[in-house]
């Protein structure tokens, strides 16, 4: 009966021929995985790092007013009104949740619930407000649609295919994500860990907290055609989850996030191609995956060694 | 040696300085002038408001009036001349970075924003581990250590910034009689360099014997002066209020004050 559910297990049509002849559709889908998972991480550890996992939780959902807004304003769904709706909303999102957390006693975890849930009820309120105006649908806001990008206009450079619209701007997404981390390094390591030092130092740490998250709007709204508000959780957080299982060193958690990016991504495909299902899912599941098997098999904190530890001790 | 008289600016100067938290007025007034080179300790009762003393001195807490200079200056204008040892307790120990990324923190005021720290911090972030003996543990990750080791940590990231003033919140706080004894080594050693060093602490007895002055807190101040005169059961029932456990606690320093030793702590 099992066996009726899931496909048989081919092994040249799901591990050979994504990367040879059917390449140059699947070929966009990894690399699109890779981006997106790399970009997401990278911002994510510092989401981790901030205990502040949830805001990646609150601006994905809230970007979603933002891109509304900014197509029902511009009358076009071109990158930059999209960028431009999604920076400003999780601009509103993080004023939103200080003003609410710093007057009043509700909590910063509640203040975040209830802001990114009511600007998430805007967006949806205007989509079906304005249905037949807006070419978003629910699903593909939900969960994304990674398939589709091979499928979108190439962008070309001086007669040079680049590649697909979505991977390109990905791309650049990641490209800007990278040379931030690199160039601010000490800042958003300092401010991360201890805010009153980088006060004292000259260092402001709302400075750093607001370019965060405009880092993150970015980040996610770049990732958000191909895996959805919901998927794109999981990439901010797996990667950094199970790289601090397994490294205590910054450098190295990022170095780990965009390997488990890469793995996610390939393997995500594969596993799309075998079940025949949502690769987005798949790829999710392929770093959910990552993560379980950090979590056993870590050789300093996996649960085999705490349970050798313990035994020994 | 008070520097006093040739001092012409104060390292620190505190004028009228009220910080309230949720309304509730927890400083009030306070006006007090440090000369440099002076180790101050800060000692008043739970809730007397030395950490949110220090803590708006440094600009950390907003204030709801009156005004802080260091060495004649407002804060902002020059923050390095400035280092801060927090709570230990402030941070998250789990975080993934070694002892030595953490001091080298310490220098990321000197540097520009973007540039990393280079060789030559390295070395200072080295030499200031060595200071409080804890070289071997440079390469370590920072929760493998323990509560006095962190207490050390961020003694050597302190004078990692080579500030002129230093403030300290609880140093002393539960750590053993090694970090205690590199903690008295390294503030004898920044006071002889001519640094000023201003320390929260809780420990009566042990107060009398680290700090060439005291500023008795408690909300506003009861009273700062070198400690020979400051510390007295006067001033210190002042201070404490009617709160008798601390009270006999006065009693016993007062008493144990004749032996150079310091007192036995419960």
């Amino acid at each position: 009966m099992i066996t009726e559910l899931i496909q048989p297990f081919d092994f040249h049509q799901v591990v050979v021929a994504p990367w040879t002849e059917h390449l140059p559709l699947f070929g966009w889908i990894a690399l699109m995985g890779f981006f997106v998972a790399a970009a997401c991480g990278l911002v994510g550890n510092y989401l981790i790092l901030r205990r502040m996992a949830l805001m990646g939780d609150a601006v994905s959902h809230s970007v979603l007013p933002g891109l509304v807004i900014a197509f029902l304003l511009s009358n076009s769904r071109g990158t930059l009104p999209m960028f431009i709706g999604a920076l400003a909303a999780g601009a509103v999102t993080t004023v939103l949740i200080e003003l609410i957390h710093r007057n009043s006693r509700v909590k910063q975890d509640a203040a975040i619930g209830i802001a990114f849930s009511a600007l998430f009820a805007v967006g949806v309120l205007l989509i079906s407000l304005y249905a037949d105006q807006v070419d978003l649908d629910a699903d593909c806001v939900l969960y994304g649609e990674i398939a589709f990008v091979p499928l979108e206009p190439m962008v070309t450079l001086g007669g040079f295919t680049l590649g697909p619209e979505s991977v390109v701007r990905m791309g650049l997404v990641l490209l800007a994500v990278g040379v931030g981390v690199l160039v601010f390094y000490k800042e958003l390591l300092v401010t991360a860990f201890d805010a009153g030092l980088a006060r004292t130092l000259g260092v402001n740490p709302t400075v750093f907290h607001y370019g965060l998250m405009a880092m993150l709007s970015v980040v996610v709204v770049g990732a958000f055609e191909a895996v959805g508000a919901i998927l794109v959780i999981a990439m901010l957080i797996l990667p950094g989850a199970t790289a601090s299982l397994l490294t205590t060193r910054l450098g190295v958690i990022h170095l780990l996030t965009l390997a488990q990016a890469l793995v996610t991504a390939v393997a995500g495909v594969m596993i799309g191609v075998w079940l025949d299902c949502s690769i987005a899912a798949a790829m999710v599941l392929a770093g959910t995956g990552l993560f379980v098997l950090a979590w056993i098999f870590s050789p300093t904190q996996g649960l085999i060694r705490r349970w050798t530890r313990r035994t020994a001790a | 040696m008070t520097a006093d008289a040739d001092a012409a600016t104060p390292a620190l100067e505190i004028h009228d300085l009220t910080v309230s938290y949720h309304r509730k007025p927890v400083l009030w007034g306070i006006d007090v002038a440090v000369a440099p080179g002076q180790l101050v300790g800060i000692i008043g009762p739970n809730g007397a408001g030395k950490s949110t003393l220090i803590k708006s001195c440094m600009g950390l807490l907003p204030v709801s009036g009156g005004w802080v200079k260091v060495f004649g200056k407002s804060l902002r204008d020059d923050p390095r001349r400035v280092g801060y040892v927090p709570q230990r307790e402030s941070v998250d120990w789990d975080f993934p970075v070694s002892v030595l990324d953490v001091v080298l923190m310490g220098r990321y005021g000197r540097l520009g924003l973007g540039r990393r720290p280079g060789k030559a911090d390295r070395e200072a972030a080295r030499a200031c581990l060595d200071k409080v003996q804890l070289l071997p543990f440079a390469n370590r990750q920072i929760s493998n250590l323990s509560g006095g080791q962190q207490q050390r940590v961020f003694l050597a990231r302190a004078l990692a910034q080579e500030a002129d003033l230093y403030f300290m919140d609880e140093p002393f706080a539960g750590v053993d009689a090694a970090t205690e004894a590199a903690i008295i080594a390294v503030l004898r050693e920044l006071r002889s360099a001519g640094k000023t060093i201003l320390v929260v602490h809780h420990d009566l007895p042990t107060a009398r014997q680290y700090f060439d002055r005291l500023l008795l807190l408690n909300m506003n101040v009861v009273a700062f002066g070198p400690t020979e005169e400051v510390f007295t059961a006067e001033l210190l029932q002042k201070t404490y209020g009617g709160r008798l456990t601390l009270l006999s606690e006065v009693a016993q320093a007062l008493g144990a004050g004749a032996n150079a030793g310091g007192g036995e702590r419960a």
